[in-house]
C-alpha cells in the first residue's frame, strides 16, 4: 500500500481525513558529516484509521510524526493533511491547520507547568478563538475522570493524571486527527494500560484519526495497522 | 571534573549568563573605578592649578636645601615664590603691597593672564617677569595710577612695570587682597633688601609633576614638617570648590556603588537558573553514587574557576573601556586625565568573587540537596530550602560590598535598607497586583488573557522578577534623581548673576553716594557691609593668641591674623543660626557677637564666652549669643564673626560689597574708580569662570558615570527576563503546537512583559522618590520635594525595558520550530 501511494501526487484526491507522505526525508547536519534520520517514506493514512508507527530507538519515529504534525519541516518530499501540502505553509499557516485539525499527546505530558488543568485543556480552544472554553473544557476533563482536580496544577497531579488532562487537551478541540508519541512511556504499567484504553475510547467516541508512535508492540497491536521504522526506512506497513 | 564541566556549560551556553553577569560586575565596579580614580586625579590635579603647582609647601622662614633636595626626584619639577607685604610706590602714589617673588617656571600648573598695554587683549604668559620688570595686579595699578612703562620702587629697587595681571594661577585663594599686588623675578629679591632677618615673608616651594611622585613628595614632606612649615593642597583652598569636589566625590562613590548592586542581582538571576539547568545532571550524578562533597566540589569548583576567568576578563575590558572613555572626557574637559592605578583592578577582583560567591554559591549549593528520585520523576517539585539561606548570605555579601564601597556607614546603610524597603514594597505591591490579576482572570480572552495571567500564574516567580526589575528600576531611577538633583543645584549654586565685582576700601561717608552710582549702573539693590579689623587678644578673660594653638595650624593662623568683623542688624538669608539666639533687629543692651560655626569649633570658643579684640588700639569684648552657619557659595562676602548694631560703633570701619556687572558693561570699574579714588575694585570675572569651569567639569564625569551604570541596569532587566526562559521556551513551543500563531504568542509575551513592567516601573519611581528624598536630606544636604513625573517615566521605562529585554530574550521562541524546542527542552 505505501509504495503505491509513494507515487501519487501531493494534491491528489484521497478521502477526508487522510494524511499523506510522499518521498519523505529528513537530513540533519552535522559537524563532520550529514545524518540522515529518514529517507524516502511514503503512506496514506485513511481517515478514522488508527495506526501505529513502530521501531527501535534511534529509528526515526518521533522525527516521523514531527514531520507528520507539521511540527518540523521535510528535508525532501511532502505531507498533506486533507489535501493541503504541509510544507507549503508557514509556520503560522501550519500551526492554523494543527489548531483546527489536529491533536496531541506526548510522552512527558507537555502540559503548562503555570496552568491549572481546566486553564491547560482551554489552552486550545483559546488559541483559536472560541469565546467559551470553560464549558466544554469541563465537561471532557470530568469524562476523564477529573472533574474534581480541575484547579490542581500540573505539579500536583501525578503522572497518570498529567496525561488524562493531557487526553482531555488532544480531545477537546474534536481533531480530525491525534498524534500520540509514546503515551504511555513515562507511566507504569497498570496506569499506562487505564490511559490507553482512554485513548481508544475516546478515539472511537469522536471518530478521529489516530496516529500513534510506540515502541510497545502490545500497544500497537491495538492499531488496525501498524507501519514499521528501521534506521529510517519504512520496512513494513 | 569541575573543569570538564566548566568547558562543557561554556560550549552549551549554559553557564554563559552567569559568566556574562559576573563579567558586567567586575567591568562594571572596575570601570566606573578606573574612570573614577582617573577623574579624581585629573580633577584634583585641576584644582591645583589653583595652587600654582600639585602641592605647595609653606613656611615662615627660609627653607633650607634638604626640602630642595627632597622634591628632587624623577618627575616632579618644582619653584619657589616669596611673598610679603611691603610699601610700592609709583611717581607720588603709595600703597602697601603685596609683593610676590616667583622663581623660573612659576606656575607649574595653570597661567598668568596679562595684558602687555592698558587696553591690550588678554593673553597668557609663558614666562616670568624678566630681571628688571615687575607685573601688577590691574586693580593694584588702577590704584597707583600706574601705566606700563612706569618705574615701580619697591624696597631699595626701582624696576620697571611691563605688564598687568588679570589672572593669577592662584588668585582664587585670596579675593579679598586689597593692596596692590607685584610680582617680581626671584633673582631681582636680594637687591631690593626687603629680605631680612625679621621680615614677614611666606617662603613656598611649589612641586608638580607625575602623580606617584607627588605623592612620594608629599609622603615625605608629611614627616618632616617643622614649626611654621605646612603642606597646602586643594583642600584649603576656597570651601566652595572643596565642597564641589567633595560631592563629586561622594556621587561617583555612589554610581560605583549602584553598578556594584545591579551586578549583584544580575549574578543571583544567573545563578538560580544555571542551578536549574543542572537539577537533572546533578540528580544523575546523586544516583550514580556520588556525594554531596562531591557535588558542592563540582560546582563551586566550576563557579571558582568562572569567578577568576570572569574577573580577568572583566578587569581587561574595563581597562579597555576606561581608555576609550578616559580619552572622550580628557577630550571634552579639555584636561590631561593621569592614567589610573591599579586599585581598581584589585576592587574588580574582590568584587567580582565576593558577587559570586555571596549571591552564586548559595542556589548552587542547593544542588547538592537534589533527590536523586529526580530521574525518574522529572515532575518532581524541587524546592529550594537554602532560599532564606542563599538571601541572607547575598545580604550579608551585598551589605559588606556596600559600606565598602560607600566608603560610609550613612551611604551604606541608607542603601541596604533603601533596598531591603523597596524588595518589601515591591513584593506586597506584585502580591496585591497578582490577586487582582487572578480575579480578572476569567474575563480576558485569548494570548492577552494568557500573557497577563502569566504573571499570577507563576505568582512566585513573578514576585522575584518584579522585584528585581524593580530594584534594577528603582537604582536608575535614584540616580536620575540624584544626579539631577545634583546638577541642579549646582547650577543654582553658581546663578549666572553671581557677584562679579568685590568692592573693597569703602569709606563709611561714601556707603550713600556708591550706593547711588551702583543703582545709576544698573544694580539693582547693591549692599555695602561694614568691615573692622580686629587681632584676637582674649578669651573669656584669658590672653590668647596664635600660640594657644600650637596643635592645630589653621586654628592657629586663624588666630594670628587680623579678624574681619562686621556688625548687622538682621540675619542675612545665606546664614542660619544653629545654636543661640540671634538678637533682634532693635540691637541689645550689652555687645553681643555671632560666630560662624566652624570657625568656633576651630578655636574652641562656646555660645557664653566673652571675646575680645584689639581694634586699632582699641578694646571689643562681645559676648558669643549665637553659631551661625554660613552658605558660602552665595558668593556675597560673608564674616566670620558679626557684632551686634550699635556694638561696633566708634571703631574705624570701611565698607565692601560683591555686586555683578554685566559683560556689556565695560567702563563699570573705571566710571566708580574716578570717582571714587580710594576704592578697590576686584574683578573676579576670572575667579568665577575658574569655578564654573571646575563645577562643569565635575558634571560632565558625573554624567559619563551615570551613563555607565545605566548600560549596567539595563542588563540586569535582561539577565532577569532569561532566568525564566526555559519556562517561555517550553510554553511557546506548547502553544504552537496546539495551534498558537506567532501573533498570539507575540501578544502573550508582549502583555505579560508590559504587565511585569508596568508593575515594576511604578513601584519602583515610589521607591526611588522616598529613597531619593533620604538621600537628597540626609546625604547631600539638599532640600527635595517628590516629583510625580517620575511615576510616568518609571512606568514607561519599565515597561519599554522589559518588553525590549523579554522579546529580545525571548525571540527564539517565536523563531524555533516547535518540535527542536520540546526536543531540547526535554533532553
Amino acid at each position: 500500500m505505501t509504495s503505491s501511494m509513494a507515487a501519487s501526487p501531493p494534491h491528489s484526491s484521497v478521502g477526508a481525513g487522510a494524511l499523506t507522505a510522499a518521498g519523505l526525508g529528513k537530513r540533519v547536519r552535522l559537524p563532520d558529516h550529514e545524518l540522515t534520520i529518514l529517507a524516502d517514506v511514503s503512506f496514506t493514512i485513511r481517515s478514522g484509521e488508527a495506526v501505529a508507527i513502530v521501531g527501535a530507538s534511534g529509528s526515526g519515529k518521533s522525527t516521523l510524526l514531527s514531520l507528520l504534525a507539521g511540527l518540523d519541516l521535510p528535508s525532501t518530499g511532502s505531507v498533506s493533511l486533507d489535501d493541503i501540502v504541509l510544507s507549503a505553509l508557514d509556520e503560522d499557516g501550519r500551526a492554523r491547520i494543527r489548531g483546527e485539525k489536529v491533536g496531541f499527546v506526548f510522552q512527558s505530558f507537555q502540559l503548562l507547568p503555570a496552568l491549572t488543568a481546566i486553564e491547560n485543556v482551554m489552552l486550545p480552544l483559546e488559541l483559536r478563538g472560541d469565546r467559551d472554553a470553560q464549558a466544554p473544557a469541563k465537561k471532557i476533563l470530568e469524562r476523564v475522570g477529573l472533574g474534581e482536580r480541575l484547579e490542581h496544577y500540573p505539579r500536583q497531579l501525578s503522572g497518570g493524571e498529567q496525561q488524562r488532562v493531557a487526553l482531555a487537551r488532544a480531545f477537546v478541540t474534536e481533531p480530525d486527527l491525534l498524534f500520540a508519541d509514546e503515551p504511555t512511556g513515562n507511566l507504569d504499567t497498570d496506569t499506562g494500560r487505564a490511559i490507553v484504553d482512554l485513548l481508544f475510547e475516546l478515539n472511537a467516541q469522536h471518530g478521529t484519526t489516530l496516529v500513534l508512535v510506540t515502541h510497545d508492540e502490545r500497544l500497537a497491536a491495538r492499531c488496525s495497522r501498524v507501519l514499521r521504522l528501521a534506521a529510517g526506512r519504512l520496512v513494513s506497513a | 571534573m569541575a573543569w570538564r564541566q566548566l568547558r562543557r556549560d561554556l560550549a552549551a551556553g549554559e553557564i554563559r549568563i552567569l559568566l556574562a553577569a559576573l563579567l558586567l560586575a567586575v567591568m562594571a565596579v572596575s570601570a566606573v573605578g578606573f574612570l573614577t580614580d582617573r577623574a579624581e586625579r585629573g580633577l584634583a590635579m585641576e584644582a591645583n592649578r589653583l595652587l600654582g603647582g600639585d602641592a605647595v609647601l609653606r613656611a615662615d622662614e627660609p627653607l633650607s636645601d634638604s626640602w630642595r633636595a627632597a622634591a628632587a626626584i624623577p618627575g616632579l619639577r618644582q619653584t619657589e615664590t616669596r611673598g610679603f607685604p611691603s610699601m610700592v610706590r609709583v611717581g607720588e602714589a603709595l600703597k602697601l603691597g603685596d609683593v610676590r617673588a616667583i622663581g623660573a617656571g612659576f606656575p607649574l600648573r595653570g597661567n598668568f593672564h596679562v595684558q602687555m598695554a592698558a587696553n591690550a587683549p588678554e593673553i597668557i604668559a609663558h614666562s616670568i617677569p624678566a630681571r628688571g620688570s615687575v607685573w601688577m595686579s590691574r586693580a593694584g595699578a588702577q590704584a597707583l595710577a600706574a601705566k606700563i612703562g612706569d618705574p615701580v620702587h619697591v624696597g631699595a629697587s626701582t624696576l620697571t612695570l611691563t605688564a598687568l595681571v588679570t589672572q593669577e594661577p592662584d588668585a582664587a585663594l585670596d579675593v579679598f587682597s586689597t593692596g596692590p599686588k607685584v610680582f617680581l623675578n626671584l633673582a631681582d629679591l636680594p637687591a631690593t633688601g626687603l629680605e631680612q632677618e625679621g621680615s614677614r615673608i611666606t617662603y613656598r616651594l611649589i612641586v608638580a609633576g607625575e602623580p606617584s611622585a607627588v605623592e612620594s613628595f608629599l609622603a615625605t614632606a608629611k614627616q618632616h614638617l617643622g614649626r611654621g612649615q605646612r603642606l597646602e593642597t586643594v583642600a584649603d583652598a576656597r570651601p566652595e570648590i572643596r565642597s564641589a569636589l567633595d560631592r563629586a566625590g561622594r556621587f561617583l562613590g555612589l554610581a560605583a556603588l549602584v553598578s556594584v548592586v545591579l551586578a549583584a542581582v544580575a549574578v543571583a538571576m544567573a545563578a538560580r537558573r544555571h542551578s536549574a539547568r543542572h537539577l537533572a545532571g546533578s540528580a544523575v550524578m546523586r544516583c550514580l553514587g556520588a556525594s554531596q562533597r562531591t557535588l558542592v566540589g563540582i560546582h563551586v569548583g566550576e563557579l571558582l574557576m568562572l569567578g577568576v576567568i570572569g574577573s580577568a576578563v572583566g578587569v581587561l575590558c574595563a581597562l579597555a573601556l576606561q581608555s576609550v572613555a578616559g580619552a572622550w572626557l580628557a577630550q571634552s574637559l579639555g584636561l590631561a586625565i593621569p592614567p589610573a592605578g591599579w586599585r581598581p583592578a584589585f576592587e574588580g577582583f574582590a568584587v567580582g568573587l565576593t558577587v559570586l560567591f555571596t549571591f552564586g554559591v548559595p542556589p548552587v549549593l542547593a544542588l547538592r540537596r537534589v533527590p536523586a528520585l529526580l530521574v525518574l520523576r522529572r515532575d518532581l517539585d524541587v524546592g529550594e530550602p537554602s532560599a532564606w539561606v542563599a538571601g541572607a548570605v547575598g545580604l550579608a555579601g551585598l551589605a559588606m560590598l556596600l559600606w565598602w564601597k560607600a566608603g560610609s556607614p550613612a551611604l551604606g546603610t541608607a542603601m541596604l535598607i533603601g533596598i531591603l524597603v523597596t524588595l518589601a514594597v515591591l513584593a506586597t505591591l506584585a502580591f496585591a497586583l497578582i490577586a487582582l490579576v487572578r480575579r480578572l482572570r476569567s474575563r480576558l480572552h485569548g494570548p492577552w488573557r494568557y500573557g497577563l495571567a502569566n504573571v499570577s500564574r507563576r505568582a512566585g516567580a513573578s514576585v522575584a522578577q518584579i522585584s528585581s526589575l524593580g530594584l534594577g528600576l528603582m537604582v536608575l531611577l535614584l540616580l536620575t534623581f540624584v544626579r539631577t538633583d545634583l546638577l541642579s543645584r549646582w547650577q543654582q549654586a553658581l546663578p549666572a548673576d553671581a557677584p562679579n565685582r568685590f568692592l573693597v576700601n569703602v569709606q563709611p561717608e561714601q556707603v550713600a553716594p556708591i550706593t547711588d552710582a551702583l543703582k545709576k549702573l544698573g544694580v539693582a539693590s547693591p549692599t555695602l557691609y561694614p568691615m573692622i579689623r580686629g587681632r584676637l587678644i582674649e578669651v573669656d578673660g584669658k590672653p590668647a593668641s596664635g600660640a594657644d594653638y600650637t596643635d592645630d595650624d589653621r586654628a592657629k593662623r586663624l588666630a594670628e591674623r587680623e579678624f574681619n568683623l562686621s556688625f548687622a542688624k538682621t540675619l542675612r538669608a545665606d546664614n542660619e543660626v544653629t545654636a543661640g539666639k540671634f538678637w533682634s533687629a532693635g540691637g541689645s543692651a550689652t555687645p553681643e557677637i555671632s560666630v560662624e560655626q566652624e570657625l568656633a569649633t576651630t578655636l574652641h570658643w562656646r555660645l557664653g564666652e566673652r571675646v575680645a579684640f584689639d581694634i586699632a588700639g582699641q578694646r571689643y569684648e562681645a559676648k558669643i549669643t549665637s553659631l551661625r552657619k554660613v552658605d558660602w557659595q552665595s558668593f556675597q562676602p560673608n564674616f566670620f564673626v558679626i557684632g551686634s548694631p550699635g556694638s561696633l560703633d566708634g571703631y574705624p570701619a570701611s565698607y565692601i560689597g560683591a555686586v555683578h556687572a554685566s559683560s556689556t558693561q565695560t567702563g563699570f570699574t573705571n566710571t566708580l574708580v574716578e570717582r571714587f579714588p580710594n576704592l578697590t575694585v576686584v574683578d573676579i570675572d576670572a575667579v568665577i569662570a575658574q569655578i564654573r569651569s571646575t563645577v562643569d567639569q565635575v558634571s560632565l564625569v558625573v554624567e559619563a558615570v551615570f551613563y555607565f551604570s545605566l548600560v549596567a541596569g539595563i542588563l540586569v532587566l535582561l539577565a532577569s527576563v532569561s532566568a525564566s526562559q526555559d519556562e517561555r521556551l517550553l510554553e511557546g513551543a506548547v502553544m504552537r503546537v496546539l495551534g498558537g500563531s506567532r501573533r498570539q504568542l507575540l501578544l502573550a509575551q508582549a502583555s505579560e512583559f508590559a504587565a511585569i513592567g508596568l508593575l515594576s516601573g511604578v513601584t519602583a519611581a515610589i521607591a526611588a522618590m522616598a529613597l531619593a528624598g533620604v538621600v537628597a536630606k540626609k546625604v547631600f544636604d539638599l532640600p527635595w520635594s517628590p516629583d510625580w513625573k517620575m511615576l510616568l517615566i518609571g512606568s514607561v521605562l519599565g515597561m519599554l525595558a522589559a518588553m525590549v529585554a523579554g522579546m529580545l530574550a525571548t525571540r527564539r521562541v517565536l523563531r524555533a520550530p516547535p518540535s527542536v524546542t520540546l526536543r531540547e527542552l526535554q533532553e
